[in-house]
């Protein structure tokens, strides 16, 4: 029999990756291979409907298990793979098997920045949420009363600090940039959020350093601030930024550079070895980008497929992103990367507006607060590679939906 | 368990079993029904698990809220009076036996 197409990493990307192969006719051999015990889970909810309880576990499955058998794909669960030979086609598994492929994909995507030891962060009740395992861990200590001190300002750290919140935890949130979401938004964008954040009683403080937890008996009991502030905390989340996966990759002597090195064919620099997801670098609009996010996983995923079957097309997304923050919902179009004038446009409802986001006269990205509508149109003509001017973006009297048929 | 049918572009029928609660855009993943895809996992913001409720079923399925109009608005396949996103339509015992149709894209 032929050596099968092999997959390490399943997540969203390797989940995405196995189901296109099989969609565009490959019917060969097929295995995946996994770290975490659980088949492929939507990532997304872990910190929004799974840790508050909303949504049972076996709906996060990207995939029923039985998927698997019905479209003949091996799964290996809690295998971690120690090596890997471009040159001879085969990857070493710790348990010292030896798995000869035809193709690979390296879908091994990103693992949240840690706090060092030396300042806490290996205490119990330090957390970051990345896994089912990690949500498991958290959502017992989601208590009314409970003090949760969240370290960073993004997306990850916003998202714990609404749930805990609604789950009646007292909430503090540090972030040592100025502004929460500084990496990711525009001001008008943090602002929104900071002002949704204090309305329901959650602690903001922008521009402090954590100087260090502070545990008794190895538990976390509180942290000091650089300003010499000292904070009580029943247990943290450290949401800190990710790191891509490219350890196995580099140590093989695939180029590596904050990520998997790939093409627009989602190519290593490796024969016959191709990445998608968090963990791989691409090219995209004259610049090197990774992009963490489902969109991207699924997307990349599938082209990572049918590169490996000769499609020779060029990866070219249109990047989306969402967030949920009790009850808003944040949309995001395109990729602010580079941006230098940004367009504030109120909504028709409560709490509704958006965000146009330009660089020059061009349109690059929308955040959309409670705002389907723009987010909608946004991403539509930023599909079709258009522009909205910055006037009509900015002027609730402009009908949005005209802008989707202008050619 | 009540069913669900989706009738593909090409004529072909599938019927499923969904349990109470879950929605017809989880339904069409989990058995493999071509072209819903469900991106986002539920939370309108792709409007990938775009059908045609059957006319016969349209009113018991319930109007669409106002985000879900709204997103109707970037379906790939083209909206008609008939238009849904799978996600927010969720199986109860006065759904069984749906018929969804999943457009061409």
């Amino acid at each position: 029999m032929a050596d099968p197409i092999i997959v390490i990493g399943a997540g969203q990307a390797g989940a995405s990756l196995i189901a296109k192969l099989r969609a565009l006719g490959y019917d060969g051999p097929l295995l995946l291979l996994g770290e975490e015990p659980v088949l492929p889970y939507q990532r997304p909810p872990l910190s929004k409907k799974y840790i508050s309880g909303e949504l049972a576990v076996d709906r996060l499955l990207i995939r029923p298990p039985g998927w698997y058998d019905e479209q003949t794909i091996e799964t290996r669960l809690s295998a971690a793979v120690r090596a890997l030979s471009p040159r001879d086609h085969t990857v070493t598994l710790s348990d010292g098997s030896v798995l000869r492929y035809s193709k690979l994909a390296l879908t091994t995507g990103s693992r949240p920045r840690r706090l060092p030891a030396e300042i806490g962060g290996d205490l119990a009740g330090v957390f970051t949420i990345r896994t089912l395992a990690d949500a498991d861990a958290i959502a017992p200590m989601l208590a009314p009363g409970k003090r949760l001190l969240v370290i960073g300002g993004g997306y990850i750290g916003l998202e714990a600090a609404a749930v805990a919140r609604s789950k009646g935890l007292d909430v503090t949130l540090i972030e040592m940039a100025d502004r929460i979401l500084q990496r990711v938004a525009a001001p008008l964008t943090s602002d929104y959020f900071r002002e949704l954040h204090g309305r329901h009683g959650a602690a903001i403080r922008e521009a402090t350093m954590l100087e260090t937890l502070i545990g008794r008996e190895g538990r976390l009991v509180g942290a000091r601030l650089k300003d010499g502030t000292r904070i009580d905390a029943d247990l943290a989340i450290v949401g800190i930024g990710i790191l891509p996966n490219d350890e196995l990759a580099s140590q093989s002597g695939l180029a590596v550079e904050n990520g998997i090195r790939v093409d627009g064919q989602c190519r290593t620099s490796a024969p016959d070895i191709f990445a998608a997801g968090d963990c791989a670098n691409f090219p995209w609009r004259g610049q090197r980008t990774r992009l963490e996010s489902v969109q991207n996983a699924i997307d990349q995923g599938e082209h990572a497929a049918a590169a490996m079957l000769g499609n020779e097309s060029e990866y070219d997304p249109m990047p989306w992103f969402w967030s949920d923050q009790y009850d808003v919902k944040l949309q995001i179009a395109g990729l602010n990367r580079g941006y230098t004038d940004t367009v504030l446009r109120p909504g028709k409802r409560a709490q509704s507006q958006s965000v146009w986001y330009y660089r020059g006269e061009e349109l690059i990205a929308v955040d959309a607060m409670n705002d389907a509508l723009a987010y909608a149109v946004g991403k539509k003509v930023l599909e079709a590679r258009r522009s909205i001017p910055k006037a009509a973006a900015g002027d609730p009297a402009t009908e949005l939906k005209a802008w989707l048929s202008v050619s | 368990m009540p069913k669900v049918t989706w009738i593909l572009s090409d004529g072909r029928k599938i019927t499923a079993e969904v349990a109470v609660g879950h929605s017809l855009m989880e339904a069409a993943v989990a058995n493999n029904v071509p072209n819903v895809i469900g991106e986002c996992g539920g939370c309108l913001s792709c409007a990938t698990c775009h059908v045609y409720v059957d006319e016969a079923w349209y009113a018991k399925a319930g109007k669409p809220e106002e985000m879900e109009q709204d997103m109707l608005e970037i379906t790939a396949a083209e909206r008609r009076p008939m238009s849904r996103l799978s996600c927010q339509i969720k199986m109860s015992d006065e759904l069984d036996g749906i018929v969804l149709h999943v457009p061409a894209i």
